[in-house]
């Protein structure tokens, strides 16, 4: 008897609903095998991860915050991946928006205002922009694989944002901590809503509906849907695949600047040698789990948010690494795309032996 | 010349290596394969001929075990077997060589070869084996060298070679020339002889008549899934092999006159030539042609000899090098791309139908979109698109061509092959086109929708169309074309009157017989033969 993975002669719609779901039930399952074996009690760690960061108004509050970047990301990744480009290198470009939105506050520290403020936005966005601009040309160019590319300027940016944090752009006041000059309230974006609710949950609102019309309803996105999904459909459709890879690059590369300097410019205030927890990287699990549909992409990522808060609460109340988190959006990466393939595949168990044909020799 | 292959040669008396015993294939309801008889003698080149879809390739996989048989037996020596994996059959002595290689561009030689044989770790020794190989058969080959380094006749060198050192006892060969110069062809013949003179069988998958001729001394012949002729290819001409492969009843042709030829050209290629994209693709070499309003003119060929890429370039696919190339109703499109060509009245229904033609996990609707999003059909007002009329065009198209389906707007790929194909064909014709390009217009429909399919060809250019019908099938051409040229390693020949020619006759050009010879055959008319066989 063998068990073998058949192509389904139709791929599986509820399965396309049914895998994150899957995915997540076993996520929690391993969590929890994880936590028996640790001799943690699991229920008690579970509570405390994914249920505790509910309880409180504050809490819910900062599960918003953490949202916000994470969604924008995974909403301009959800262009690439639709189009079949792998960037997975959001991260590195969320640092260069930072970088160039706070370039502003911290080159003419006495300007204020609106207007600063939307220059620093924009600067953020191009900077972003920009940035992905780069693997893009490498991939029309000379057809670089851009799964390596972006990853690998992911560290270029890391680094040079920690060299401008602790070298040209460190605060002179500010006792040789490798921070800039913290940014003032004409600097921010605005609180909107409860104490710590900027401006930045609106633009992610928007890109969300601005992205589901765009997919939906528009000949922009029709043509990202056909090229990712039949290149040569596409280019028998009159669709340039060069000119589509460098859009959902600047998509995504935009709004992940986007999300940067809105982390600068909010809930961080100055700009660090560090400014994301790897949002860049959990919003790829994020536009998968959401099935690269902009509304799942927002329950998706809330869900994800709510892991980086449970892992701060564990670590406080049960001494967990912080690392935890990181395995458990791992785990959840993996078997997503376990479960992706059941979209595709499914199981039939063989119960007649394969024949070794030279035993009949 | 080896005195060995211009020897006359005779089937060997021993008894059968392997025998196949009535295989039947069914793919749904379809007879890939039709109660097929084969026995291959040990010691033989046994050529196995026929057109494209008559069935050579599935029953060759049946043989290497990638595909099990609906019905039927195999025997080997003498005992029925059972061949279940392609590894069963390297097992049991069978070694295949594939027309389109699965080498490593960056690995050796030598390391190519290792990862294909488990039980050769050494790699000194194997590569030493190699050269022993290489030497005893004749395949000059460097085991040091890198695949990229190579030309295709040393690559495929390489699998040959691969092979034997799994010492098989029948060895299947898959159109082994087609990608070989002649002198590299020669070369791989005095292999094969040294091969059969040690006992190992050779099944050799061709259709060219000429070389089957001179190098098999068993043919077996099949048409539509069904083994029409065994005999020996020396007693015959290539003229009876030919019509046995392509069939030798008789169609009538559509009632109709064709149109006058004074009619206006709405199609014309001058000179076009293409070097190939890519390894296995073919160079297009100077092709002129002409289609004129209300005929429908057809390119006649054996696949793979340049009607893929020729379709790309008159698509606007593949750009040609000069404007002046390509001409769509008298205005220069040769550097214009797809959907410009479309705006000048062109229209176009590629070969493949499922990723080219359209995209099988979207609606019949957005499938409507990708081919007339630029028109005039109203689909995309300011880049929003207009879902109801896109519906209402599907529906009309639908209707008009009857597809049948499941659902009101299904997905294109829960469509039998047929149906979609009346669909993209009619997604086409629907807009009443003055330039329809078509390739392999019924390929793997049934009679049915065939019959659908060429009706409307037939009608659009009899209302002031050109069409350009690019088929392997004969018949089709012979049913519905007023002219027709024949295609052969990226040569066209000049279009002649159907009716001027004979079946056999076109079987023969598209063989590529006479190829590289200069007698110039009485089937293709006045002076074309040079045309088409300009080196």
């Amino acid at each position: 008897m063998r068990i073998v993975l058949e192509k389904r002669p139709t791929p599986s719609r509820s399965m396309q609903y049914l895998s994150p779901v899957a995915a997540i039930l076993l996520s929690l399952l391993t969590f929890f095998v994880i936590f028996l074996l640790a001799g943690i009690d699991p229920v008690r760690a579970l509570y405390i991860y994914f249920v505790e960061p509910l309880t409180a108004l504050w809490s819910i509050e900062d599960l918003l915050v953490k949202a916000v970047p994470i969604i924008l990301i995974a909403i301009g990744l959800s262009f690439c991946y639709q189009s079949a480009v792998w960037n997975i290198g959001a991260e590195g470009q969320l640092a260069a928006g930072a970088l160039a939105g706070a370039a502003i506050p911290i080159l003419f520290p006495t300007l204020q205002g609106p207007a600063v403020i939307t220059a620093m936005i924009l600067m953020g966005i191009a900077g972003g922009m920009a940035y992905a601009a780069i693997p893009a040309i490498l991939k029309i160019r000379f057809n670089a694989n851009e799964t390596l590319t972006t990853l690998m300027l992911v560290y270029v940016a890391n680094l040079f944002l920690d060299y401008m944090a602790r070298g040209p752009w460190r605060d002179p006041a500010g006792f040789n901590f490798p921070n800039s000059r913290p940014f003032d309230e004409g600097q921010m974006l605005p609180v909107i809503a409860g104490e710590s609710i900027r401006l930045s949950i609106v633009f992610m609102l928007v890109a969300v509906v601005v992205a589901w019309f765009m997919t939906a309803k528009t000949m922009t996105g029709f043509k990202i849907r056909v090229l990712g999904q039949s290149p040569r459909a596409g280019s028998f459709g009159g669709f340039s695949r060069n000119r589509m890879v460098m859009l959902t690059f600047l998509i995504s590369g935009g709004l992940a600047g986007l999300a940067g300097i809105c982390e600068v410019m909010g809930p961080i205030g100055l700009l660090r040698t560090s400014v994301s927890p790897g949002y860049g990287f959990t919003a790829i699990i994020v536009a998968f789990l959401g099935r690269l549909h902009p509304f799942g992409i927002l329950v998706a990522g809330l869900l994800l948010a709510l892991s980086y808060m449970g892992g701060e609460g564990a670590q406080v109340a049960i001494g967990l690494s912080d690392q935890t988190t990181q395995v458990f959006q791992g785990m959840l990466l993996f078997y997503v795309l376990a479960c992706d393939s059941f979209i595709y595949y499914r199981l039939r168990i063989v119960r007649q032996p394969a024949l070794d044909a030279a035993t009949v020799r | 010349m080896e005195p060995a292959i211009a020897a006359r040669r005779t089937r060997p008396q021993s008894g059968a290596l392997v025998e196949a015993i009535a295989i039947t294939k069914l793919f749904g309801s379809f007879k890939a394969n039709d109660a097929i008889d084969l026995t291959i003698r040990p010691g033989e080149i046994h050529a196995l001929l026929g057109e494209n879809g008559a069935g050579k390739s599935t029953l060759v996989k049946i043989l290497y075990g990638s595909l099990q048989p609906s019905a039927g037996e195999i025997r080997w020596k003498g005992q029925p077997v059972r061949i279940p994996s392609p590894s069963a059959a390297r097992k049991l002595g069978i070694g295949m060589v594939f027309q389109h290689f699965s080498l490593f561009d960056a690995l050796t030689v030598t390391e190519n070869i290792a990862l294909a044989l488990a039980d050769r770790n050494n790699l000194a020794a194997l590569a030493r084996e190699i050269e022993e190989v290489s030497r005893e058969f004749g395949l000059p080959l460097n085991p040091a060298s890198r695949i990229v380094d190579l030309s295709v006749g040393e690559r495929q060198r390489v699998e040959i070679v691969r092979c034997l050192l799994q010492d098989p006892e029948l060895l299947i060969m898959d159109e082994p020339t087609s990608v070989l110069t002649p002198q590299e062809a020669d070369d791989l013949f005095v292999t094969l002889d040294r091969l059969t003179a040690r006992g190992c069988a050779v099944l050799y998958i061709s259709h060219r008549l000429e070389e089957v001729k001179q190098i098999c001394h068993h043919a077996t012949i099949l048409r539509l899934g069904k083994v029409v002729a065994e005999c020996d290819p020396q007693q015959e001409t290539a003229a009876q092999l030919a019509s046995l492969m392509v069939g030798a009843d008789v169609h009538v042709l559509s009632a109709d006159t064709p149109p006058p030829s004074t009619m206006r050209t709405r199609l014309k290629v001058q000179g076009l030539s293409m070097p190939e994209p890519h390894p296995f693709a073919v160079a297009l070499k100077d092709i002129s042609l002409d289609v004129r309003a209300g005929e429908i003119v057809g390119i006649a060929g054996i696949a793979g000899n340049g009607q893929g890429e020729l379709f790309d370039a008159l698509s606007g696919e593949r750009l040609a090098a000069r404007e002046d190339v390509v001409t769509i109703d008298g205005k220069p499109a040769g550097r214009l791309g797809v959907t410009r060509r479309r705006r000048m009245g062109a229209a176009f229904v590629p070969e493949e139908r499922n990723g080219h033609g359209a995209v099988p996990r979207l609606r019949l609707s957005d499938n409507v979109l990708l081919t007339r999003h630029a028109t005039g059909d109203q689909l995309i007002r300011i880049g929003v698109i207009d879902f109801s009329s896109m519906r209402t065009l599907a529906e009309r198209i639908g209707r008009s061509f009857d597809v049948r389906k499941s659902a009101v707007d299904p997905e294109a790929g829960s469509l039998s092959g047929g149906n979609l194909q009346k669909f993209i064909v009619g997604r086409e014709i629907d807009r009443q086109p003055s330039v329809l390009v078509v390739s392999q217009p019924t390929w793997g429909v049934d009679a049915g929708a065939a019959a659908v399919i060429r009706q409307s060809l037939i009608d659009l250019a009899r209302s002031g169309s050109a069409v350009l019908v690019i088929s392997q099938d004969l018949d089709e051409i012979f049913e519905i074309a007023d002219r027709v040229a024949v295609i052969s390693r990226g040569h066209l020949t000049e279009p002649v009157p159907t009716r001027s020619l004979t079946r056999e006759e076109i079987g023969l050009m598209m063989a590529g017989l006479g190829e590289g010879k200069k007698k110039g055959r009485a089937a293709m008319g006045q002076g074309e033969a040079a045309h088409a066989h300009r080196p």
